[in-house]
């Protein structure tokens, strides 16, 4: 089976890669780009660890067939730091406890970026509906909430 | 396995190659195919995809709405003039998924899921749809009931008559996970009143059978009459006539019979 050349922005950088035919963005992000970052859970669309902003929208990596992006940014997790710096969500995130094995932190995060960026202070009852897709099964999801909550109300420590 | 992706500039070039291919599968949001593909199934040799902007064109201006069947559940949720169907987009998946997760798909896809089509069951919605030999419109509830022999057809779009009231429709998901959380049962009415009586009701059900059904038995019980206690009782008790559960991971067969009739109760009597 011949291999299809796919190019996309990943994280600011234009990529080029060949892909396999039905290979998903996942499998693209981390095997042949290297960004570890999206990680796989379910592979159903079920946990919400996979998540990655296509053109600033919220989407699971893998449940996107990998062609599909061509031409199209693509935001992980490894791109959300601010040169040295972590960003506000994921200093939150530190503060507030809100990562245990860490596995759904990295959807966490872009699902409570992809809500910060359209609603810069959600209320309480939106974060919840934001990472409703996205399954924790250590935090009780209290510490989550929290953190996103104090990232957009800048209560947190720099 | 590798399978070859097929991307045609128009709905009809997309639908001739799924036509002429029984290993095709049309590509929408992907929340079931790439899932499929993810899982191994080697019954997927081909996928088709088409970038037809009519697919994703939605007409809610009129009285008759129609959604292009790769209009997602982000973009209904989006659209002020459908605000009758933003109770069953919203209760979809978490953001991501009604980010990709598309109407047309939504007609295949299999119990638990599939709600938003137990909505437009309940709206007597059409489907719009391109087989080998030109397109044609099919009533929904004669789409589901050859849904296994759809494959090979292309969905182009859906369409139903905009209800007359808030009050005239009504959706409730029954899930144990909130605010997400597969169906353990899902409920749609529709009920024109005229002359102070319903007239053209249309009960639907997810979870309750293979494919989305009517209840029927329960639409005869409301016809004609008014939504008084005693009708709604009526209907409530009848709910389950016509019904074939399965267990799954949610909820037992026993246990989906033994509630539909209470949640039709509430959502008949307007219950939260």
């Amino acid at each position: 089976m011949s291999k299809v050349p796919l190019q996309f922005r990943h994280n600011g950088r234009d990529v080029a890669i060949f892909v396999d035919g039905g290979t998903n963005l996942l499998v693209a992000l981390r095997e042949l780009i290297g960004d570890m970052t999206p990680k796989f859970g379910c592979g159903q669309g079920g946990c919400g660890t996979c998540s990655v902003l296509i053109d600033g929208e919220l989407h699971l990596s893998c449940l996107t067939l990998a062609e599909t992006v061509a031409g199209r940014s693509i935001e992980t997790l490894d791109g959300m730091k601010q040169g040295p710096n972590l960003h506000p969500l994921q200093r939150a995130f530190a503060d507030q406890f809100a990562a245990q094995c860490g596995y759904c932190t990295p959807g966490m995060l872009m699902a409570a970026k992809a809500l910060l960026d359209r609603n810069p202070s959600p209320s309480r009852d939106e974060v919840i509906e934001a990472i409703s897709g996205n399954i924790c099964r250590c935090t009780g999801y209290e510490p989550i909430i929290n953190a996103i909550l104090a990232a957009a109300g800048g209560r947190v420590s720099a | 396995m590798a399978v070859t992706v097929k991307t045609f500039g128009s709905a009809s070039e997309a639908a001739g190659a799924l036509s002429s291919d029984r290993t095709a599968r049309y590509l929408g949001g992907g929340t079931l195919v790439m899932r499929a593909l993810n899982e191994g199934d080697v019954s997927i040799s081909t996928v088709v995809r088409a970038q037809d902007q009519a697919l994703t064109r939605i007409d809610a201006s009129g009285p008759r709405i129609t959604l292009g069947a790769g209009v997602t559940f982000a973009r209904v949720l989006a659209e002020r003039d459908l605000g009758f169907l933003h109770a069953p987009a919203r209760s979809i998946g978490g953001p991501a998924v009604r980010n990709m997760g598309t109407v047309g798909g939504n007609l295949f896809a299999p119990d638990p899921y599939g709600d938003f089509t137990v909505a437009l069951l309940a709206l007597d919605a059409t489907v719009a749809v391109q087989g080998g030999f030109g397109s044609r419109d099919i009533p929904i509830e004669e789409f589901l009931q050859a849904r296994e022999r759809q494959a090979g057809t292309l969905v182009l779009s859906v369409s139903c008559t905009r209800p007359a009231s808030s009050e005239a429709f009504r959706y409730r998901k029954i899930a144990r996970i909130k605010p997400k959380g597969g169906s353990v049962i899902t409920l749609a009415a529709h009920l024109p009143i005229s002359g102070g009586r319903i007239a053209g009701a249309r009960i639907a059900l997810g979870s309750m059978a293979p494919t989305q059904i009517r209840a029927r038995a329960a639409e005869r019980a409301l016809e004609g009459r008014s939504l008084d206690a005693a009708t709604i009782a009526a209907a409530a008790s009848a709910a389950t006539e016509g019904t074939s559960p399965s267990d799954n991971a949610l909820g037992s067969a026993w246990y989906r019979r033994e509630i539909v009739g209470v949640h039709l109760r509430r959502l008949l009597s307007g219950q939260e």
